[in-house]
């Protein structure tokens, strides 16, 4: 299987390909990339030397285009598009359907695959995307099982890509405004989710209060490990009930199913993180790496070795099991 | 401008549906979504209502569609979605898997689920057979002005979210059923305990978020009370009513008259807050800092709660 890196930062491509990733994902700085983040991402510079030494290596490189065009604003997109291709890219990773039009008609020759942004859950929908836009691979939203990839790939003549390791999202991907409910930032509009911006911490008497947009996200005792408040992992209050009402504060590490994912007919796993430094990429990759290989030689996965990189220490396998539900 | 009621959200008793549509007949909206929507689990339970609330809103001159599940995963969904185009009423489209089955050139809707946030895919959405298209609840004022023009040059109606709490989110978990530890696949159907969600609250008390299912809502239900000239200037052509349990036909005959020039903003605000689930209103995802932000008048922001 091909292993799916993340790369903020030129630093973190170059590191991410020495450790064995197969394939790295990154994005332009701006508002066409879902981790648009302050201090992270490429210039168009930036971008053509990061393909070409990854090339220079047998990588590939993947730019993600993952937003949602602004109505309006639409040419900074287009030209994201162009640039990816100038760049020699291998693929661009879209999400809008009307982005996914215009790069079908005016870069024919680019491949396209379809983010998980796009969150297309079932064979129809995926093979509405490849009929109508001519889509190489979907990256799968993180709210299937096993059972439910492997019926998929059953249906579909494209490749599949899941997330095996990082940032866990709960709700299905680029349907979610909970940010920009509580902060005016949103993942499809701005390319950020819970943003630093909009979060502040103050010492209050129960411990350390964590806000969103001015609410509330999680309280932690004085001396205890504070997460950052994503608010779908937040801790909140339901009737009589108080807690983790979406999700607890955990991250996904799905290392134990890597050969369930094989039996699959998954083509490529996908490690969150773009965010992240160079030296926590180049420690997944090698890991991951070590377990892809582990699997094609029939031998058992590496156990937990990632768990001190788990956000919030603690790591679930998320819809992949069913129980999760 | 005129109303479209979108699709129930929320899991209600057959009985409880068949009032609530035949409560519809007489209020001023043009034309009612009837479906599921949320979850597939529910719809054995009341889909023989459709059908009677489809005949009995027709007879009324209301136009009715049909709506796609927003999230399909299952066989049985997909059977469902592919299903809806033999119905022989307009389906909106609420998550595009309904596309693959529908035989190209047949008209059909665009439901606030599917992200139409620019230019390229309202272009794309019209080409394929879209003539109506209500826009996701996040998009800005500009944002909407911009496609309500292409949508009067492209000939489809441009609607916007009018009343209720938002569609913020959708997921593969139930957090209905995880509330009352019960798995998914035995959830019991919690949901239909509240009737317009059930209310999440901060750790300090802020009215934030309502659970629904698999759904998530916001807690204070949308209203474009203060917006409807706005909107108008931009070329929105519909508001979208989105049901509530108590109330609603009142409420669709207060939003007709605001239209209509006969109520105020300020009064519609204020009829709105005795009847909305927990008084509370807001705005800003149309014109503010954030969804959660209402711009009315500083008495009725303070039910903000920040």
């Amino acid at each position: 299987m091909e292993l799916v890196c993340p790369a903020g930062t030129p630093a973190a491509l170059r590191a991410a390909v020495e450790a064995g990733a197969q394939t790295v994902y990154c994005g332009f700085a701006d508002e066409t990339n879902a981790r648009n983040f302050p201090g992270l991402n490429f210039d168009r510079d930036e971008m053509a030397a990061g393909v070409a030494f990854a090339h220079g290596r047998g990588a590939k490189v993947l730019v993600a285009i993952n937003t949602f065009p602004h109505a309006g604003a639409e040419p900074l997109w287009h030209r994201a598009i162009a640039d990816a291709e100038t760049a020699g890219a291998d693929a661009v990773i879209l999400a809008d359907i009307g982005l996914l039009a215009h790069a079908a008609e005016h870069h024919p020759g680019l491949r396209r695959h379809l983010s998980v942004q796009a969150a297309a859950a079932n064979p129809d929908v995926i093979n509405f995307y490849a009929e109508a836009f001519g889509v190489k691979r979907v990256v799968l939203p993180r709210v299937l099982t096993v059972d439910e990839i492997a019926a998929i790939n059953r249906e579909i003549d494209v490749e599949t890509e899941v997330f095996v390791f990082g940032g866990l999202c709960v709700m299905a991907e680029g349907r979610c405004s909970l940010s920009s409910y509580a902060t005016g930032q949103s993942p499809n509009m701005n390319g950020v989710c819970s943003p630093a911006s909009h979060v502040a911490y103050a010492e209050e008497s129960g411990g350390l209060t964590a806000r969103l947009g001015g609410f509330t996200i999680h309280r932690t005792a004085k001396g205890q490990p504070a997460p950052y408040p994503t608010l779908c992992k937040g801790c909140f209050t339901s009737g009589d009930q108080t807690g983790h009402v979406f999700e607890d504060p955990v991250s996904l590490d799905a290392t134990q199913l890597i050969p369930a994912l094989a039996r699959a007919g998954v083509t490529a796993l996908k490690i969150e993180g773009r965010q992240r430094s160079r030296a926590y990429v180049a420690e997944v990759a090698r890991s991951f790496r070590a377990a892809i290989e582990a699997q094609a030689a029939g031998r058992p996965m590496p156990k937990a070795a990632l768990a001190k990189l788990s956000e919030g220490q603690a790591a679930t396998t998320g819809a992949y099991a069913k129980t999760w539900r | 401008m005129d109303l479209t009621v979108g699709p129930n959200l929320f899991f209600w008793e057959a009985a409880t549906v068949r009032a609530f549509y035949e409560g519809l007949t007489t209020a001023p909206v043009a034309r009612v979504v009837l479906g599921e929507v949320v979850c597939s689990k529910r719809l054995p339970f009341w889909q023989n209502e459709i059908a009677q609330a489809a005949d009995t809103l027709l007879s009324a001159g209301k136009a009715v569609a049909i709506t796609s599940l927003a999230l399909v995963t299952l066989k049985r969904e997909r059977k469902a979605t592919a299903a809806l185009a033999e119905i022989g009423l307009p389906i909106e489209v609420n998550d595009l898997t309904a596309l693959q089955s529908l035989p190209k050139g047949q008209p059909f809707w665009v439901g606030p689920l599917i992200n139409v946030y620019n230019e390229g895919t309202l272009r794309w959405l019209a080409a394929r057979g879209a003539v109506r298209v209500c826009l996701p609840p996040e998009l800005p004022l500009d944002s909407i002005a911009v496609l309500a023009r292409l949508g009067r040059d492209l000939g489809v109606s441009v609607e916007v979210w009018g009343h209720g709490r938002l569609p913020l989110a959708i997921s593969g978990r139930c957090y209905h059923a995880r509330l009352h530890d019960h798995a998914k696949d035995s959830c019991q159907f919690v949901c239909g305990l509240d009737p317009d969600g059930r209310d999440v609250e901060t750790l300090d008390g802020q009215k934030f978020l309502a659970v629904n299912g698999v759904q998530t809502l916001s807690q204070s239900t949308a209203s474009m009370a203060f917006q409807i000239e706005a909107l108008r200037e931009a070329g929105v052509t519909s508001l979208r009513m989105s049901p509530q349990s108590a109330d609603f036909a009142q409420i669709c005959v207060a939003y007709a008259a605001r239209i209509a020039g006969t109520l105020t903003a300020a009064d519609l605000a204020a009829s709105l807050i005795a009847k909305v689930p927990g008084g509370r209103l807001s705005d800003g995802f149309v014109r503010g800092p954030s969804g959660a932000h209402w711009s009315g008048t500083a008495t009725i922001g303070n039910h903000h709660g920040l």
